[in-house]
């Protein structure tokens, strides 16, 4: 496989690649930028953080999972080129030594391309901005003084990277959903790559060797997001980002998941179509899409066909998804914002859900009309809540129907321990979102997030 | 001066433009090899047979050893011999590294570990503190005890008695830089050896002892760690061990770097205990004894378990006179991860220990937490101090009845004064009988209740309770009194080397290692001060085992008290040199020549530093120096539980906020305040930010950092994806962070004090301040265990509700 990209501003051409490199120890090993650095080796930590400008703008990605493939016609500016070629430091640079923003350093390269990344942005959200890089040393305090301290400076020219995309792409890098279809019929064995934030972890920590790799970064009609007035639809290749800003205003706490779901690095790679056709029964994207009634689109070759989404996920690890398939979009119908996602893990950022809670209850005239209300975390798939819904359909919506309706999660759900959560744990939190839907609904305060000293 | 300059950290600019220089980024000599170890699977069982046939013959693999092909020492151990490099036929946790594979890649090695085709005779794990007492499996014949009166009896005697047990889990260091070493071969039997270490003399030592060489053929160089925190004490010698012997065995340079599971499964982490306890407490609050149990999860092989043990045992009074105490530790021995030095050093765990008492026994007496705990503070200190900043208040027996304690901000309408707390025969000392001469407590609570305005948050946070069913507040206050030497006293001890070049730059190196704490920073601010030059006169060296032998780990929070003593000594001989020489050239005396402002002036003259730095050196005097500093006063026998193990105690205190969500027990952190005693503060930029790190540190280990095992005994918490540290937004909402402007009242560096590990302790305020948010769900105590998760705090609620712990 050929790419080509800018690194730093000047462009790189390789050629007979392994399609599954990472960037991280390509620019480590064959280039010598060892300013970028290995922390965890699978999106995590962030001390690999590097700045990827595309014609969707510049974004903070994590180079250790991150293919070379990926890359092609895009722009990369590591740590080495924050600065200027003339060696004039990046404000954020400056304010990171000004306000003691380092101390062993080694996550600082990280956070420093996530800074400039955001301040090439013009965000201020600085605790979501670097919620995926870790720092062990400082607590953060004086990291975030210096974020905001940088705030006030300009961009500085030489980090706006313009990137070149006319170099024709390798067959395995389509640039459609029809290229796409025609390279995976003729590659029905091979591995699709959406964002690798799951794949990426196949190659770095269980080691395996994937081949053929069809990567589909570049299916750009894959990326679309259509708003009408009768219903909403996600390509496959919407990064989790893009999905956030347009749920913000259809379904804010869709939105909130999404600020807490991975980080901003992940959520640059990481689309709605990967979340799905992973299977795992902890994404957070499939609970809260069958909560809104949602329908997957499915392609293989010329035909098209649609499931509810819900019906995709057969057991664990076993998907409604043929050879050669693959996940075009993803819509659901408009509809009055009655959604409310509660994502419970152990950190509130960049956590993996322990349990994530998806309800979207209708109440008419006092009384519950329509329930749809979806589980992570509590199967092996992603799954509706059936006993509970029927439990509230036709009642009064009153605590008392809510607390009458707890004994049918039993019913519905037979979750597991492990690392993250108890069984009972699980069971007995599912039953309390249902209760913290009813409080919020009634206007108490529900959400810690919201509260201050 | 250049000391108790606030300047930033002397790598900050490297750190940001990615230049500063790692193990891992070292550029390495061509044809460089890369090692990775085979692990163990099962916890406890042997070795029956053993295919490495598909390892050697994988892509990139040049070799592939056992314990078998090790040519000397077998052994990676920092204390009793008992942790071979490589297995010996028996293995004894999930992680054990039973084969080296050497390989052309960083990759290549990886993939050909995983590879190894091993029988073994499964045995029974022991994984639980029930399975180790069942086997008698443990450290030591039997447990330590240290005490003090008769704890037993004074308990029976008590008006109010509490008790009650708890899980403290322990932690991971999740040091952003993964375990790493290179070795590159010298010619003859020599090695450079570059690590990531606390502690580059126990590397050499291990090193030459596995090659079969004197500790001379042996070099190491650290240049700097990104992040340490005990958990590079001890656990760098099996990488570095293991690329010397591969080095030596095939002639080229050899790498090993952990891949971050690989690091967290193979490395050891923070000793988790089991705390029981049982305290008795008079009518007005004040403990009359308290009797402690300490259940440490030591791990496999004993590495550094005694003394973190016992220093668990010696923080069980954090800040109160106990007049009569007892404290039983037993240290357990169990198929996991050796557990190991990790910031605090056991401290922490002992001082969660007397704080939950003190926790308990106010919410059983309907007190104020913090006035309990002012009520059985040590006596303030005595000891004279040369400026000081607070006046000495109050006399023996320190609540003053005559008091007006609401108007110091204090913590309730006290109607009626308490009773005078009688100072007990033994005087105030320590449950070993140390006398506390320098208590900052006093002082420092009012102060932080102040500017913190506890008085009225707390009582908005009644009220929030009072009208909020779901979300629940909670607030709470806890105190740090740590002790500062290693309690192995011949490690109290440190050398420097000091060169002055003739143009009047200054080469500066010392034993102390470089985790990003600033070390380096203060010690040359040190030197700059010494000589009465500018910093940037003043080189940073690598640490280095040839410039300076024999060093003791940077651990303990030593290093500046230490290191920086011991380059004052070495200035000050050059220094003396140089003035000696001037004096004698202008018939003066060397009382009269002074260094400062870049400036030596002798009589009449006014010279740079770069000239007397010349002419001292064509009057043919050395301008290089050594400089040894031990710490005075310390004595310490640990098996009877006697002495003065610390020179002085570094103190802190921290208020903490915190909302708890009761339907599934999520939290954070609203507000923390905190006033910390850096003693007069080298440079109080860094030590702020040490104070700031420690504390998100230390909430994090006690809230949502858990170490997770299943019942085979593999840790299933391997990652950053499972294992969390605290992340950005995790940190206080508001965090006011300030330093006691007092000195030390013992002769230290310019009379600061060492500020490393006290502060991580601060984070014991988030843990207690969660236990009051739940508080506030029912009657009874919460009684959490640690972590307090989201899930135990949602099982401390369902306590609450189900009528109290």
């Amino acid at each position: 496989m050929k790419i080509t990209f800018l690194l730093n501003g000047e462009t790189v051409e390789l050629s007979g690649i392994n399609p599954t490199a990472t960037l991280l120890d390509w620019l480590r090993e064959e280039r010598g930028l060892t300013g970028t650095k290995e922390g965890c080796n699978e999106g995590d930590c962030g001390a690999c953080t590097v700045m990827v400008t595309d014609e969707g703008g510049a974004k903070a990605l994590n180079a250790c999972i991150l293919f070379l493939p990926q890359l092609h016609g895009k722009a990369v500016r590591t740590v080495e080129g924050a600065s200027s070629p003339e060696g004039e430091a990046h404000p954020v640079q400056q304010a990171m030594v000004d306000y003691h923003g380092s101390q062993c350093g080694f996550c600082t390269p990280g956070f420093v391309m996530s800074m400039v990344a955001g301040h090439a942005n013009g965000a201020t959200d600085h605790d979501t901005q670097l919620a995926g890089n870790l720092c062990r040393c400082t607590g953060y305090a004086p990291i975030i003084r210096a974020a905001q301290a940088a705030e006030a400076h300009p961009v500085p020219v030489w980090v706006k990277d313009k990137p070149d995309t006319s170099a024709a792409a390798s067959p395995m890098l389509p640039g459609s959903s029809d290229e796409l279809a025609d390279v995976y019929a003729a590659h029905p064995d091979a591995t699709l790559v959406a964002g690798a934030t799951d794949v990426g972890l196949w190659v770095t920590k269980q080691l395996r060797e994937l081949d053929p790799v069809i990567f589909l970064n570049r299916c750009d009609d894959l990326k679309e997001i259509s708003v009408t007035d009768d219903r909403v639809r996600f390509g496959a290749m919407v990064d989790m980002n893009r999905m956030g800003e347009a749920m913000a205003d259809l379904h804010p706490s869709y939105a909130e998941m999404i600020r807490r779901y991975a980080s901003v690095q992940v959520r640059h790679a990481a689309t709605v179509g990967g979340n799905i056709a992973n299977g795992s029964p902890i994404g957070d994207n499939p609970p809260a899409l069958i909560a809104l009634g949602a329908t997957l689109h499915l392609r293989k070759g010329n035909d098209r066909r649609d499931v509810p989404l819900e019906e995709f996920f057969i057991d664990y690890g076993k998907q409604d998804r043929a050879q050669a398939e693959f996940v075009e979009a993803v819509s659901f119908a408009r509809q009055v914002d009655r959604l409310k996602v509660y994502k419970l893990s152990k950190r509130f950022d960049q956590d993996i859900s322990a349990v994530c809670g998806c309800f979207n209850i209708t109440v008419t005239d006092g009384n519950v009309t329509d329930a749809r209300i979806a589980f992570g975390g509590m199967a092996g798939t992603p799954k509706r809540a059936a006993a509970v819904e029927a439990a509230l359909v036709g009642k009064p919506w009153t605590h008392d129907t809510v607390l009458a309706a707890l004994p049918a999660f039993d019913s519905d759900f037979t979750p597991m321990t492990d690392m993250r959560a108890s069984a009972n744990y699980r069971q007995e939190t599912a039953k309390a979102m249902l209760e913290r839907y009813y409080f919020e609904d009634q206007g108490q305060v529900t959400n810690v997030l919201e509260v201050s000293a | 001066m250049s000391v108790t300059k606030p300047l930033p950290h002397d790598a900050a600019p490297l750190h940001v433009a990615g230049t500063a220089r790692y193990v891992d980024d070292i550029p390495t000599p061509k044809g460089t090899l890369h090692l990775a170890f085979g692990i163990s699977p099962i916890a406890k069982g042997k070795v029956t047979a053993m295919d490495l046939s598909a390892v050697k013959s994988a892509d990139g693999v040049v070799s592939v050893m056992t314990a078998e092909d090790l040519p000397f020492s077998n052994d990676v151990s920092p204390s009793i011999h008992d942790e071979p490099l490589l297995s010996d036929g028996t293995v004894n946790y999930i992680g054990q590294p039973v084969f080296l594979v050497i390989a052309t890649s960083h990759l290549a090695a990886r993939k050909a570990a995983r590879l190894g085709k091993i029988d073994y005779a499964e045995e029974d794990a022991i994984l639980t503190i029930e399975d180790a007492l069942a086997a008698n499996s443990r450290f030591e014949e039997g447990p330590r005890i240290y005490a003090k009166g008769d704890a037993d009896a004074a308990i029976a005697g008590a008006a109010h008695v509490i008790e009650g047990e708890f899980e403290l889990g322990g932690q991971e260091h999740f040091y952003l830089e993964g375990q790493a070493a290179l070795a590159v071969p010298n010619e003859g039997a020599d090695m450079l050896v570059h690590s990531s270490t606390q502690h580059p003399t126990e590397i050499q030592h291990k090193v030459a002892d596995a090659l079969g060489v004197p500790m001379h053929a042996v070099r190491v160089e650290t240049r700097r760690m990104g992040g340490g925190f005990g958990g590079k004490e001890s656990q760098g010698n099996a990488l570095a061990v293991a690329c010397a012997i591969a080095a030596r065995a095939t002639g080229k340079a050899c790498k090993m770097r952990y891949d971050r599971d690989d690091d967290m499964i193979i490395t050891g982490k923070r000793h988790a205990f089991r705390i029981a306890y049982r305290a008795g407490f008079d009518a007005h609050g004040h403990i009359k004894g308290v009797s402690f149990l300490h259940h440490a999860i030591c791990g496999w092989a004993q590495d550094l378990s005694l003394p973190v043990a016992d220093r668990a045992m010696l923080h069980s009074d954090n800040a109160y006179l106990l007049p009569n105490a007892r404290i039983e530790s037993h240290r357990l021995k169990t198929n996991t991860q050796s557990a190991t030095a990790y910031r605090g050093f056991g401290g922490p765990q002992g001082m969660v220990g007397i704080e939950r008492v003190m926790d308990h026994a106010a919410h059983t007496l309907g007190l104020d937490p913090v006035e309990l705990r002012r009520r059985n503070y040590y006596e303030p200190a005595h000891a004279p101090v040369m400026e000081q900043t607070e006046p000495t208040r109050k006399p023996m027996g320190h609540v003053d009845p005559t008091e007006d304690l609401t108007s110091l901000g204090a913590v309730e309408q006290v109607t009626t004064p308490p009773p005078v707390r009688p100072v007990p025969e033994g005087g105030n000392t320590t449950p070993y009988g140390m006398e506390v001469t320098d208590f900052e407590l006093h002082g420092m609570t009012d102060k932080l209740l102040e500017t913190s305005d506890y008085v009225a948050r707390k009582a908005a946070i009644d009220k929030w309770n009072a009208e909020n069913p779901v979300i629940k507040k909670g607030i709470a206050f806890s105190p740090v009194k740590f002790g500062i030497s290693f309690t192995l006293t011949h490690l109290n001890q440190a050398g420097a080397l000091v060169h002055v070049y003739q143009d009047g730059s200054v080469h500066l190196n010392h034993g102390g290692t470089e985790m990003g704490q600033g070390l380096f920073q203060k010690v040359a601010q040190v030197a700059a001060s010494r000589f009465g030059i500018p910093l940037e006169m003043v080189k940073i060296t690598a640490t280095d085992t040839a410039k300076v032998p024999n060093t003791s780990a940077t651990a303990a929070s030593s290093g500046s008290d230490l290191n920086g003593m011991a380059v004052k000594a070495a200035c000050d001989t050059i220094r003396d040199r140089m003035a000696d020489y001037l004096a004698e050239q202008h018939q003066s005396e060397a009382a009269n020549v002074t260094f400062s402002d870049g400036h030596v002036e002798v009589g009449e003259e006014r010279y740079t530093f770069a000239e007397a730095a010349a002419l001292t050196y064509q009057g043919r005097v050395s301008l290089s120096a050594t400089g040894f500093y031990k710490t005075p006063k310390i004595e310490w026998d640990r098996i009877k539980g006697r002495g003065r193990p610390f020179f002085y105690f570094a103190y802190g205190a921290s208020i903490t906020e915190v909302a708890v969500d009761t339907l599934t027990g999520e939290n954070r952190i609203l507000r923390t305040d905190i006033l910390h005693d850096a003693g007069a503060s080298l440079n109080p930029a860094l030590d702020i930010g040490q104070v700031e790190g420690a504390y998100v540190q230390g909430a994090g280990w006690l809230t949502t950092e858990e170490l997770v095992w299943d019942d085979k005994g593999n840790l299933r918490t391997h990652a950053p994806s499972t294992y969390k540290i605290p992340a950005c937004s995790d940190r206080p909402d508001v965090f006011n962070v300030d330093l006691w402007g007092g000195e030390n009242r013992e002769d230290t560096i310019y009379r600061s004090k060492a500020v490393g590990e006290p502060p991580f302790m601060l984070g014991i305020s988030a843990w207690l301040a969660m236990s009051n948010a739940v508080a506030a769900c029912g009657e009874g105590y919460p009684a959490l265990d640690a972590p307090a998760t989201a899930e135990e705090v949602w099982n401390g609620v369902q306590r609450m509700r189900r009528g109290g712990g």
